[in-house]
């Protein structure tokens, strides 16, 4: 029953996708390896890059473009754009992100390696 | 047909076993209704057990056929709607029936002495019932279903201690993937229902040999003043006529009131908003919801699998914690624990719906 330890690759950068993608206010979930990540252009054009697990019980989060908030619709846990836990239960900040903007292109790395 | 019973009795004696049901008694009261509510149970399981091996046929276990394979299913094969409706239908029902039963049973204090095994047994088949509604909510292998798992295997997954090694053995692996669906796939389908029979079996023949309980203020009643009818062919007979009266609403149901299928999962798919667990589990997902991030030095999480987890051990072990039940006394307290837990499920229930 106990599964064996599956060899995970280990991926500390992907391409999220090009600067066109990310129109004001929108954002995209990726896999950085086996980890989903949001990626969102906030309304003053920042990119901001944060782990889209909630911190409760791991359902995946979604971007509020009108609230500029992170919300798991799950239990109704609230994040701000930050990543910081605001309301609801999540006990935890979400996990962050570099965002670095190459050629066009919109690289998401791990934070340690920034 | 005389030298055909004939022959099957001289094998399986089948005399001695009338004569057992004939001389077994079923108790007339007000209460008399209750009894029914574990044969419908049994009745339910027997639906799903022969809908589901019907389902088995063609459903395909695996993250690229699963969905794939139920809307064929409900699409293409001839009365595979219905099948998979009935299914779906009698394992709500079943859950229904059960809580009816197990509540029924409380407060009439059926779980008193020389009965606790059999409230023991009905304790283990309910959360049997619980997981063969969660490994079954997966297989379609729906967005529903997908984010249902995640959150029950994360809560498995904030028990003390064992938490983590239940979080892997329940997922196989790390993440909710195919390999949790082919996992959830053989739990429901072999697994349980394995545990189940013997678990029935055992409960059932516990029932059959102490007989039905009354109430203790029936018990105190001289039994020869007592009104009973023979269990068989009597109380049998009554038995089968509620089974067609469910059998009837659950096509009713099937037909009017199918279950969609929904969207495929998809890992890379935030949870949809009015994300819900099945009803039954709705209590304890708004308690979840209602729980603040920190309670003392505690996550909220594992406060609120805590909270289940007692309690769950309280009503479990109620037989034994309720000692006046044993003298044939009603104790306030645990009918006052009762009324607060019906309570306390039907209004979060409802709430979890209204917000």
């Amino acid at each position: 029953m106990i599964p064996p330890d599956a060899p995970e690759l280990n991926i500390n950068q992907i391409e999220a996708g090009t600067f066109s993608d990310f129109p004001k206010g929108s954002s995209k979930i990726i896999r950085m390896g086996r980890i989903p990540v949001i990626v969102l252009r906030k309304k003053n054009g920042d990119f901001k890059a944060l782990e889209a697990t909630c911190t409760h019980l791991d359902c995946t989060v979604q971007f509020k473009t009108d609230t500029e908030q992170i919300w798991c619709a799950c239990h109704n846990g609230f994040y701000d754009v930050e990543g910081r836990n605001i309301s609801g239960p999540p006990p935890r900040p979400l996990g962050q992100f570099n965002v670095t903007l190459k050629d066009d292109k919109v690289i998401i790395t791990k934070q340690e390696l920034a | 047909m005389s030298k055909f019973y004939q022959w099957i009795n001289e094998r399986l004696e089948l005399d001695d076993a009338i004569k057992f049901a004939k001389k077994k008694r079923v108790p007339i009261f007000y209460g008399t209704v209750w009894y029914y509510l574990g044969g419908v149970s049994l009745f339910l399981f027997a639906i799903q057990l022969v809908t589901g091996i019907l389902l088995v046929l063609y459903y395909q276990p695996g993250a690229e056929t699963a969905f794939e394979s139920v809307k064929f299913i409900v699409s293409k094969v001839e009365f595979g709607w219905l099948i998979r409706e009935i299914h779906s239908w009698s394992a709500n029902l079943f859950i229904l029936f059960v809580f009816f039963h197990m509540f029924t049973v409380f407060f009439a204090k059926a779980y008193r002495k020389p009965r606790e095994m059999t409230w023991i047994t009905g304790m283990l088949l309910l959360v049997l019932g619980l997981a063969f509604g969660f490994s079954g909510y997966l297989l379609p292998w729906n967005e529903l279903a997908y984010f249902a798992t995640k959150v029950g295997s994360d809560i498995a997954g904030a028990i003390p201690w064992v938490g983590e090694f239940m979080l892997r053995v329940l997922r196989a692996g790390d993440e909710v993937t195919g390999a949790t669906l082919t996992r959830f796939y053989g739990i429901h389908i072999a697994i349980l229902p394995g545990i189940f029979t013997v678990l029935l079996v055992m409960h059932l023949m516990m029932v059959q040999f102490q007989g039905m309980s009354v109430p203790p203020e029936i018990e105190k009643i001289p039994e020869e003043k007592r009104k009973t009818i023979p269990f068989f062919p009597d109380f049998v007979l009554r038995d089968f006529m509620v089974w067609l009266i469910v059998l009837n609403i659950i096509a009713l149901l099937a037909v009017f009131f199918p279950w969609e299928l929904g969207q495929k999962a998809n890992p890379l798919v935030s949870a949809p908003a009015g994300i819900r667990p099945e009803w039954y589990f709705m209590f304890m997902f708004q308690t979840l919801k209602m729980i603040p991030a920190h309670v003392l030095f505690l996550e909220g999480e594992l406060f609120g699998v805590m909270l289940f987890g007692v309690g769950g051990l309280i009503w479990f072990f109620v037989p034994f914690l309720d000692k006046k039940s044993h003298m044939g006394i009603r104790s306030r307290f645990w009918t006052w624990f009762g009324i607060f837990l019906v309570v306390y499920i039907i209004i979060l229930t409802i709430w979890g719906y209204l917000v």
